[in-house]
């Protein structure tokens, strides 16, 4: 298998990856410091903070 | 306008409408609270937009860097990489808020500008600088005596807040007119400078300042979604490169990273040789044919 076939599959290991790193931050409650943030007005990112 | 031009509008327009869906927060001059607002959106879009649904990526990587528990975020990374993977600047080019606004500041009718070569070349460098200092560093590295970063990038440099956060909120609450300082004002010059930029050179702030399109660029050339120049078919006439608005090398390097898949040069390229779509593999060429 030349060089430009296997490099037309890592994106399925890629996409593999994003899905666990997902799974994985979700377990850690990343998602709630998200959503903690984004339910709040958030000054600095309108420029009053 | 071409055809295919007013779809991508369309699909722009739609995926912004989607994105600050909360009709109920312009009015009132407030946020959308609800539960789901973990779930992050592909594009540049401010979470204390009023009509926001989702979460900005880049504002919720640095929400997360910037909490004390944490010095990497797996959920943030892997949002990251799944739309990178998945579209890479496809969404830029079809589901960004803010590259519609560019897009719309540019079809104003005023004289338009290419930066030269050897100006343009070294700048578009810094949309990686921005995303790997203003995102990823300071929220690590400068926090206060909690350990808490601020959001260095939407703070500093983000225009997108204070144009769909900052400028709603502020014109209808007493309370944060009252908070205004040089931030924002400083803020407001920015947003100034991309907006007339806007009209005059097309998306500067998605060639050389946006962290998230810098992202997306990385993976580009191994994600499902490629663009293709058949060699066989390409008479050599160049005007895919002369009509690329991101001034991308297109004969040579469609795949790379600054190109955000307008799709201008496959409508202009009269023998058809380039064509576009998901690929699912290296033997299942493309699911998109070229028109002819």
């Amino acid at each position: 298998m030349d060089q430009r076939k296997i490099g037309g599959y890592v994106k399925y290991p890629l996409f593999l990856i994003s899905i666990i790193c997902i799974i994985i931050g979700m377990a850690r409650e990343e998602h709630l410091t998200v959503l903690k943030k984004a339910v709040n007005i958030c000054l600095e990112c309108i420029g009053v903070g | 306008m071409r055809k295919s031009e007013k779809k991508r509008t369309l699909i722009q327009i739609l995926a912004a409408v989607v994105c600050n869906g909360y009709a109920a927060g312009f009015l009132q001059g407030k946020i959308y609270q609800g539960d789901q607002k973990f779930l992050c959106v592909p594009g540049l879009n401010c979470y204390s937009c009023p009509g926001a649904l989702g979460a900005c990526p880049i504002g919720a990587l640095q929400a997360v860097l910037g909490d004390r528990r944490y010095k990497f975020s797996y959920y943030i990374f892997g949002i990251l990489l799944f739309f990178s993977v998945v579209l890479g600047r496809l969404v830029c080019g079809f589901l960004c808020p803010f590259g519609l606004i560019q897009d719309l500041l540019h079809k104003i009718p005023v004289p338009k500008w290419e930066l030269p070569q050897k100006i343009d070349r070294p700048l578009r460098w810094l949309k990686y600088v921005i995303f790997a200092v203003m995102v990823v560093i300071l929220p690590l590295t400068l926090t206060n005596a909690f350990g808490i970063a601020p959001p260095y990038f939407c703070e500093w440099i983000c225009p997108v807040g204070t144009l769909e956060g900052g400028i709603p909120l502020v014109a209808q609450s007493e309370s944060l007119r009252q908070m205004i300082g040089g931030l924002f004002y400083w803020k407001m010059c920015l947003l100034g400078l991309v907006v007339l930029g806007s009209m005059v050179i097309y998306r500067p702030f998605c060639k050389y300042l946006c962290p998230l399109g810098a992202f997306y660029g990385l993976f580009q050339r191994v994600g499902f979604f490629q663009m293709e120049v058949d060699r066989a078919k390409c008479d050599g006439c160049g005007l895919c490169e002369k009509i690329c608005p991101m001034q991308v090398d297109v004969r040579k390097n469609i795949n790379g990273a600054e190109c955000i898949r307008c799709g201008r040069c496959k409508d202009v390229c009269h023998t058809s040789a380039i064509s576009s779509g998901f690929r699912f593999g290296p033997g299942q060429e493309r699911k998109t044919e070229p028109e002819s």
